[in-house]
């Protein structure tokens, strides 16, 4: 028996249900989740190992196998590779004397590829060990392996000065810049840190909670779900113990805003998670923190015991006898379908994270099966607002049908990447002179999971009404291969990235990416683009929200660029298997020499 | 402490009682909606969506989601028996399904189905996966080949203890199904029959057993999939 994994299980009772932790420590702890760990942790907490390797080997950052003393998970989104990452992995390549996917043969430094880190204004970038490294060039990265070959810490690598705002805290120390390049509302400094829960705690939750409701409020996260009637239908449910969860795991490509609220705005989130526990009745709160963000864990600790110092969070907040609440961090492990409020809810509970069926709804059997809900960051924050100043006044900003303002994460190609805070009615047109963008051929609205829009569309507005996004902005010049550069490399993210369960989900997606690369390769006849129509509607039938988007970067070009696959297709030819018998026996005739 | 409630399905008014899945209540009706992926009496997981219907114009599992005072439920839709032809389609051309040289051809529901929907030709083109027989557990044969990773072993077999002998492994188009080399080894005669039983291919076979029932005599040999249900109805 191992001391250390022994440790690791005491810390967290040895409880199932925090198997995520257990892994993620004994994953720190030794690089990797060793055969005798997991014999441990399987004989600890009485489950079959089978059923701890489901775990384990659905999440990205666990590994049962050496990943390299030093693992390097290079970020491989769209907007990395619009910054040039193909250097810098060739770079990595060579000084690590391994390829990507591999380990160096010394056990020194490993090299994966992984999904957008949430970095995308300032790209590209990497985690190794943990510590996440932006703006890389192959400079850059020659000084990273010499450090590494020299036996320094990560920590210890960085050179230059560390990034803008709290990033360069002694509790966080991160190369990370928080780009805020507009404050609105919410992203305000006129704010003192509290005042929202004292105001509320004198007030009956259902108050709070019918002024939510008149704010109009609905989920940053994407979904749009009025944020007052999930509230109302937790409230409402019944159970033992109430929960809030908030969304930290934004991992749509090209978002980042939460990030940058977590980094510069921690203590109006938390804030926003008291608001929500006094108004619905929770007891525990629960800030679900993607794994590639771990190193805002500290810090954000460091927030909670100071809410608790200051009885803003523990028994009796704000003097309030009754009202206990507290927030503990819980982290992912690499999984983009964990933003997905019941996969995420499943992934707190120490398992896979397969999204739920529904109904019943996570309000009504959430976490542990209590009524839970889950928030976004930008959400919660949001609400303290609405909570101090009221719903009225939200309302003043934004259009009739979506109230308040919406936090953009800008990347790709223009001169000013960050974060934007604009009131929704905001025009593409608007968006792209303020961001400094110019020969545009394509904006992404949502990211990867949104719609791509060409010009004629740019005097469309953001809001429910029009244009629905969770904030992932990127901009893509008429440089830019839309079919090859952009499409390619998002259909292959939600490859990546399904869980599994679903038949339509786990299959139909590589049967477009093939279909897609017949295409750009030029054996795509008229046939294939209706094929990929007629097919796209299957995928209605999966569970959740990224069944139901996996193919809408296809499907979106194909829409508003189709002029793009009209061009690639063959004309005048009706069949095409796409085999060509050339290539296919291309090698065997090398070897026998039979050209 | 049973409610009856009323509900529509395909324009047919229908009882039912209340929480009782979709499924469970049109076959009280003997209406028959196909399902692979389901087993009665085991919570419902919604994996395969073979039995997806549109509730009030949403498409969800009727596996999975209960009947309520008026609902409208869409089943016989041309676009909906479409769609489930095209996920048998996509099962077929996801693993590698040789049903002649297969000990459950007859006893297999994916077969069963493929035959109702008249399926011919996939119109989706095989993936020829790269897939493994596991034949090192003592009483069980793992065709990988045949899975459909519907999850039916994982809900339903357990030891006494209540643990996983089944269990998912990786993710996406990588998934697969794996068993406990240690709880394997103990599963008893019963258990693994049980496991075989409750794989509706042929991906989970016992060894030492094998075409127990002659080609011809067979489940749906004679007796098309979902005719047990229909019949009733004709009666």
């Amino acid at each position: 028996m191992d001391k250390t994994v022994d440790v690791i299980i005491k810390k967290f009772n040895a409880d199932k249900t925090r198997l995520m932790d257990i892994l993620i420590d004994t994953q720190d702890e030794f690089g990797f989740i060793h055969e005798s760990a997991a014999d441990q942790i399987s004989n600890t907490l009485d489950i079959s190992r089978v059923d701890l390797e489901q775990t384990i080997s659905f999440y990205h950052f666990f590994s049962t196998k050496p990943r390299g003393k030093y693992t390097v998970y290079i970020n491989n989104s769209v907007v990395a590779h619009m910054a040039g990452r193909k250097d810098v992995v060739k770079a990595f390549e060579i000084e690590a004397g391994c390829k990507i996917g591999q380990v160096s043969h010394d056990g020194l430094i490993g090299l994966f590829n992984t999904s957008c880190i949430g970095m995308s204004d300032q790209e590209p970038s990497a985690i190794i060990n943990g510590v996440v490294f932006t703006r890389l060039t192959r400079f850059r990265v020659k000084e990273i392996v010499k450090n590494i070959r020299a036996g320094i810490k990560v920590e210890d690598m960085f050179q230059a000065s560390y990034g803008d705002g709290n990033n360069s805290l002694e509790i966080i120390k991160a190369v990370v810049n928080n780009h805020i390049m507009k404050k609105g509302p919410v992203l305000s400094l006129d704010y003192t840190f509290g005042n929202a829960i004292l105001k509320i705690i004198k007030q009956n939750p259902k108050d709070v909670i019918e002024e939510v409701k008149l704010s109009n409020i609905r989920g940053r996260g994407g979904a749009g779900f009025p944020t007052g009637l999930k509230w109302d239908f937790c409230r409402q449910s019944i159970g033992e113990r109430r929960y809030i969860f908030c969304n930290a795991d934004e991992g749509e490509p090209g978002t980042f805003k939460d990030r940058v609220i977590m980094t510069e705005r921690p203590r109006l989130l938390f804030e926003g998670m008291v608001v929500a526990a006094y108004a619905v009745g929770a007891s525990e709160g629960i800030l679900y923190l993607r794994y590639e963000y771990k190193y805002l864990h500290k810090y954000l600790d460091s927030i909670l015991e100071e809410m608790r110092h200051m009885h803003f969070l523990g028994k009796n907040i704000g003097g309030k006898k009754g009202f206990d609440f507290d927030v503990r961090i819980q982290l992912g492990a690499g999984a983009y379908v964990c933003g997905e409020e019941s996969a995420l809810i499943e992934s707190a509970e120490g398992k896979r994270g397969e999204p739920r069926d529904r109904p019943p709804f996570p309000v009504e059997k959430g976490y542990l099966g209590q009524p839970t809900i889950v928030n976004n960051v930008e959400t919660l924050c949001a609400v303290v607002k609405v909570v101090l100043n009221g719903g009225d006044w939200y309302k003043s900003f934004g259009t009739s049908v979506s109230t308040g303002t919406k936090l953009l994460s800008v990347s790709g190609d223009c001169r000013y990447p960050g974060v934007y805070e604009v009131e929704w009615g905001f025009s593409v047109d608007d968006i792209l002179e303020m961001i400094g963008a110019e020969q545009v051929q394509a904006i992404q609205v949502g990211g990867p999971s949104g719609t791509c829009i060409g010009p004629n569309e740019f005097d469309r507005i953001l809001g429910y009404e029009d244009l629905a996004t969770g904030g992932s902005m990127i901009v893509i010049n008429n440089k830019r291969d839309i079919l090859k550069d952009i499409v390619l490399n998002f259909t292959e993210f939600f490859i990546e990235e399904s869980c599994g369960s679903c038949t339509p989900c786990r299959t139909l997606p590589i049967l477009m990416k093939d279909k897609l690369i017949k295409i750009i390769e030029g054996k795509g006849v008229m046939q294939d683009l209706m094929d990929i129509e007629r097919w796209s509607g299957i995928m209605k039938a999966n569970r959740c929200g990224l069944g139901h988007t996996a193919l809408n970067p296809i499907l979106s070009t194909l829409k508003n660029f189709r002029h793009l696959y009209l061009d690639k297709i063959q004309k005048g030819v009706e069949f095409d298997t796409g085999f060509r018998l050339e290539e296919a026996t291309k090698i065997g005739r090398l070897v026998t020499n039979r050209n | 402490m049973n409610q009856l409630i009323e509900f529509r399905l395909d324009g047919v008014v229908c009882m039912g009682q209340k929480g009782q899945y979709i499924v469970d209540a049109a076959s009280d009706n003997n209406i028959y909606i196909p399902t692979l992926c389901n087993i009665p009496g085991i919570k419902p997981r919604g994996a395969c969506r073979i039995c997806s219907v549109r509730v009030n114009g949403k498409l969800m599992t009727a596996c999975t989601t209960p009947v309520s005072e008026g609902m409208d439920i869409e089943s016989k839709s041309a676009d909906i028996e479409d769609l489930r032809k095209a996920i048998i389609e996509l099962l077929f051309t996801e693993g590698n399904h040789f049903c002649p040289a297969c000990e459950r051809s007859g006893n297999c529901e994916l077969q069963a189905l493929a035959y109702r929907y008249q399926m011919l030709v996939p119109r989706f083109k095989f993936q020829f996966s790269k897939r493994t027989v596991e034949a090192s557990h003592p009483k069980l044969i793992k065709d990988h080949d045949r899975c459909i990773l519907c999850k039916r072993c994982i809900r339903a077999i357990k030891d006494e203890k209540g643990r996983s002998i089944f269990a998912f492994g990786k993710r996406g188009h990588q998934v697969e199904i794996n068993i406990d080399t240690k709880l394997s080894k103990n599963m008893t005669d019963e258990q693994a029959l049980e496991a075989a039983e409750i794989c509706p291919v042929g991906a989970i076979l016992k060894k030492e057993q094998g075409f127990k029932d002659p080609i011809g005599q067979r489940k749906y040999d004679n007796e098309p999939i979902g005719s047990d249900i229909e019949n009733l109805a004709l009666q």
